[in-house]
């Protein structure tokens, strides 16, 4: 492909060199390959969910600073429930109270909240008492049952929060403050939750636990991470040998595939570990990846060599033709693919730069070890010819007839699939929403989703609300206007439960009005609001106090919003909108937008479409100036974009018709697909080219094209496609959706390859060469 | 209730003696008769307690700087009064004056030795007093990071105690005392007392929590003589190492042995406090 006649020539004296020394390469090869297999040790798991974000993140920051100003919000939530009835009976109060002692001795817990010690305030006289709802729950009379469940169901801080509105299930929230890397933390107290839950299902056996929260989240982090990583790699693995196997039918070619594979993976996974890479769900599946794009390298060069030897040419000889043949095509393969992973670096989500960074590096050592490493196996290993079979040829000689004869038929045809699929892209909704990265497999998922349907949402809108001056929370105007925000919430549908600082100025007012229900409403004098709360503060425990609620300066005062079972980002971020809009009309002095983690991953996909976008845009353009580059022709340059770009579009308006949501994995796929299908239509090109410049019109370039490139194309996007095909198996979201996706648009683009390329040259294409 | 071990000098001599005589025990009988460390951390307590007895009454200014992890500051000012109760624990009485919002509540506390505290508070803006009816010593005082378990009269029966080691503490050599709340619902597992030897003056306390993790560090400076006998830190800090917190307390305009009776220090007097 390249006129240069100086490279073919260094080229043969290269591939001779290689083939001279084969024994040294190999040993030389194998020894760069266990030094940096040596750096496997090293390499980390985060179980942190917030390594998904980058430092610069706002929404991030925004939850920090909230953090910082009141408590970390990390939170196990218990869901206790009995196997029927109500919760209010002496043994499952007492489950709960035993619970409760039990968690405020967990690991990092810094608060513990549940249905029996929530701080009851009653007034008898001038005292005012303020208890744990339950003590002893064993010496509760029936009469004393009634009065908790009164209490508890009656009580706005409870009711939908530490007990589900039908009484049927209780709930616990302990909070924990994680060190500055919590993998470890979160380990301990998952561990430490897990066990004591265990204990308490054999005490009490009637009653089910479940567990979730942002911390449990974490340690469901860290397991799925090592379940793709140890599970799938092997199946990889096995599903390439199998691939590779059927496609070559050369036992020896296959096994050289796998060494090759084997000693990319190893050297990746190795240099990963020497630099220090710590990995998370999200880049868990990197070996997946090099593996699979590992294995096409090796694929062209010993598909090429076989032939050669088919043709009667002794081994050397043949695997001479073949890397002469295969080296600037594969060279420029693994620079596109690696140009379209490392355009991952401006993702908005930290882990996506490891995937991008790390499978470049891959690809460079499949290319490295495909140019040295394999001609020297090839050279040893006894390979032979196979037999050769006519059908094949024979099945893509008539295919390309067939899409010469139909080519205007097949235009109009794949224009229309590719509008009609590319219509569909719309439908498609950003989501990320944390509740569902896992599917059922984990425990963590079918407790959350119990939780959810059981005891109370968990999507949390977080608001810190600035009253403006230092002890401004008790000013009537900022109560009310709290109070009107908290009301309006609790109007919403999608809302199951709101915290809000006026619910407890109420419930004191009541109190120091002899608990006279008429009373339940906010005091219209800020000094006397001052001091019921002061008077509040001084009765509650150790562990109770309002510090999570209220900041130290008594400015601003923060309300929590549960939005009520599955909510998708869109409607997440609806809902914050509508809020924000809410507070610009009625009180605009307390308008801000929500923060929380919810909230953070609402926004997580929506910005990394919108960096994404851009990368890719950036990377496609490109690769058509490297085309016409390559090629020396700006009109082969531009019509190289359409197949190279409609793929995407496809698979993205496929998925829109199909499933309609699409989070993270959406907004890389088309940076990982591009890499990976522009090198279909670089092999497609350059043997057209090939064609033409040896002066046949287009038809006979696009036969002669189908002829020599059609198998090889073929077997490698099979080989893709089952490796990703593997990601469909994790039971991580992102990862099974990447997979997919990608499989998807692999698809597309062979079919784009042969059947829209073709009539495009040949209609464009006219021109004598 | 303000002191933390304020202690007597005249009482230094017979203390030295009386520990050099206890080390002159412990090395001279047999190991039957060598006090337990429970018995020598309670002997110190003891000292301690002793010392700190007969200053009467006194009145003084509280500035409290509280800072979360975000580096927001906020201050409170109050002014304690303290009456010594003989045979039981003392009487304290806080009177807020900032924020401006509670500006003349007051709050007086019956400390007792074995059973709860009474509690009460003024609301000058109800013009009523309220009890506070609960057993809590531990919950955080005004939103900032002492108890007032911290801060409260360390009545000697409110703890068991175990002696430690002797170690370095600046230049000094101190005590190091482990005591163990004896109250079920503190929110302490224990608690870890630095005094140096020479004064008994407490430098150090580590809070543990329920589950033992260190919770709060609470370090005392700038320590001052008054009454030729009583040692009262000028400057308490105490950091919590769980949220990141942390409050400045600083003392000043002690007065002693002022006018103040017994009827200051009913639910009546409460009422009069300006």
């Amino acid at each position: 492909m390249s006129d240069n006649l100086k490279i073919p020539l260094l080229l043969d004296r290269y591939i001779d060199a290689i083939l001279r020394h084969r024994w040294l390469v190999l040993v030389s090869a194998t020894l760069i390959m266990l030094v940096m297999t040596g750096g496997v040790r090293f390499i980390g798991v985060t179980n942190d969910y917030r390594s998904l974000f980058d430092e610069g993140n706002p929404q991030l920051a925004a939850f920090d600073a909230l953090e910082a100003t009141y408590t970390e919000s990390n939170t196990a939530l218990i869901a206790i429930a009995p196997g029927e009835g109500s919760v209010f009976t002496r043994e499952t109060l007492a489950a709960v109270e035993e619970l409760t002692d039990a968690a405020w001795r967990a690991p990092y817990s810094t608060r513990v909240d549940s249905l029996t010690n929530y701080n009851h305030s009653e007034s008898f006289g001038d005292d005012l008492v303020v208890e744990p709802l339950v003590d002893d729950a064993q010496s509760l009379s029936d009469a004393d049952l009634k009065r908790v469940e009164d209490i508890a169901l009656n009580a706005t801080e409870v009711a939908g929060r530490l007990v589900a509105r039908d009484g049927r299930v209780a709930g616990m929230a302990i909070t924990f403050a994680l060190p500055e890397n919590p993998d470890a933390a979160v380990v301990e107290i998952t561990d430490y939750i897990h066990t004591l839950l265990d204990e308490l299902r054999t005490n009490h056996q009637d009653i089910d636990y479940y567990l979730t929260g942002n911390v449990v989240l974490n340690r469901a982090f860290g397991e799925t991470t090592k379940d793709d990583t140890e599970k799938l790699t092997p199946v990889v693995f096995l599903v390439i040998l199998v691939v590779t196997a059927v496609l070559l039918r050369s036992a020896f070619g296959t096994l050289a595939t796998m060494l090759l594979v084997m000693f990319t993976v190893n050297t990746t996974a190795g240099f990963a570990g020497w630099i220090g890479t710590v990995f998370t769900p999200i880049n868990a599946g990197v070996p997946i990846i090099v593996m699979t794009i590992a294995v096409a390298d090796s694929i062209h060069v010993i598909t090429a060599a076989l032939a050669g030897l088919g043709r009667g040419l002794d081994k050397n000889q043949a695997i001479i033709e073949s890397v002469r043949s295969n080296a600037w095509p594969v060279f420029l393969t693994s620079a596109t693919t690696a140009a379209g992973f490392l355009t991952l670096n401006s993702s908005d989500s930290p882990p996506f730069h490891v995937l991008g960074n790390l499978v470049a590096f891959g690809v460079l050592w499949a290319f490295i070890y495909t140019m040295t490493l394999l001609p020297a196996l090839l050279s040893i290993l006894p390979l032979r010819a196979r037999r050769v079979s006519a059908e094949r040829p024979g099945f893509f000689d008539r295919f390309g007839a067939f899409v010469i004869e139909r080519r205007t038929f097949l235009f109009c045809f794949f224009t229309l699939l590719a509008i009609a699929l590319a219509a569909g892209i719309p439908r498609n909704e950003l989501t990320d929403n944390w509740t569902q990265y896992f599917d059922e497999r984990y425990q963590f998922r079918r407790d959350t989703d119990f939780v959810i349907e059981n005891l109370t949402g968990m999507e949390t809108l977080e608001y810190s609300l600035e009253s403006g001056r230092e002890g401004g929370i008790t000013d009537s105007g900022y109560l009310a206007s709290v109070d009107a925000f908290a009301r309006w919430y609790r109007e919403q549908p999608e809302v199951s439960h709101v915290r809000a600082f006026p619910d407890i100025m109420k419930r004191l007012n009541r109190n120091m009005h002899g608990d006279d229900p008429a009373f339940y409403r906010l005091p219209d004098n800020p000094e006397l609001a001052a001091q019921y709360l002061l008077l509040y503060e001084l009765s509650l425990p150790f562990g109770s106090d309002l510090n999570n609620r209220i900041d130290i300066a008594k400015s601003s005062t923060r309300m929590t919003v549960v939005a009520r079972g599955h909510m998708s980002s869109q409607n997440l971020r609806d809902l914050d909108a509508r809020a924000y809009d809410w507070l610009l009309a009625n009180t605009p002095d307390l308008a801000t937008p929500a923060t929380g983690i919810s909230i953070t991953f609402a926004h997580l996909s929506q910005r990394n479409i919108n960096s994404m976008l851009r990368a890719t845009i950036i990377a496609m353009a490109l690769i058509s100036f490297i085309f016409i580059w390559v090629f020396k022709s700006v009109r082969l340059g531009l019509i190289s974009l359409v197949p190279n770009f409609l793929p995407a579009l496809m698979s993205f308006g496929l998925w829109g018709y199909l499933v309609g949501q699409v989070g993270l994995a959406g907004s890389v796929m088309t940076a990982i697909a591009f890499g990976i299908i522009v090198d279909d239509t670089t092999h497609f090109l350059s043997k057209y080219l090939k064609a033409r410049r040896q002066g046949q019109p287009a038809e006979e370039a696009v036969r002669y094209t189908f002829r020599t490139v059609g198998p090889a194309l073929c077997t490698t996007t099979l080989a893709l496609v089952a490796g990703f095909l593997v990601f469909t198996l994790s039971g991580f979201q992102v990862s099974w959706t990447l997979g997919l996706m990608v499989t998807g648009t692999i698809t597309f683009a062979l079919i784009a390859d042969f059947l829209l390329l073709p009539p495009l040259l040949m209609a464009v294409d006219r021109k004598k060469l | 209730m303000v002191r933390i071990y304020p202690v007597r000098s005249k009482a230094l001599l017979v203390t030295r003696c009386l520990s050099l005589l206890a080390c002159l025990c412990a090395s001279l009988y047999t190991a039957a008769e060598n006090p337990t460390p429970e018995e020598i951390g309670l002997n110190i307590a003891r000292a301690t307690d002793k010392r700190a007895q007969g200053y009467g009454n006194f009145t003084a200014r509280q500035t409290m700087v509280l800072r979360n992890k975000q580096g927001q500051e906020s201050t409170r000012s109050l002014r304690v009064k303290v009456l010594e109760v003989e045979g039981d624990g003392d009487k304290s009485l806080f009177v807020f004056d900032e924020p401006r919002d509670v500006e003349g509540t007051a709050f007086l506390i019956h400390a007792h030795k074995v059973e709860a505290d009474d509690q009460w508070l003024y609301l000058p803006a109800l013009k009523r007093v309220k009890r506070i009816s609960s057993s809590n010593r531990s919950g955080s005082f005004m939103g900032s990071e002492f108890s007032y378990e911290d801060m409260g009269a360390q009545e000697l029966e409110k703890y068991t105690y175990r002696y430690l080691r002797d170690e370095a503490c600046g230049e000094l050599t101190c005590t190091v005392i482990e005591r163990v709340p004896t109250d079920r619902k503190s929110g302490y597992s224990r608690q870890v007392v630095w005094q140096d030897r020479d004064e008994l003056r407490t430098w150090k306390v580590e809070y543990y929590d329920r589950k033992d993790a260190h919770l709060k560090t609470l370090t005392m400076v700038n320590y001052e003589q008054h009454l030729d006998s009583y040692w009262y830190a000028g400057h308490m800090m105490m950091v919590n190492h769980l949220t990141g917190k942390s409050t400045d307390l600083t003392w000043s305009e002690y007065q002693f042995r002022t006018d103040l009776n017994e009827r200051d220090f009913t639910q009546t007097g409460l009422k009069r406090v300006r």
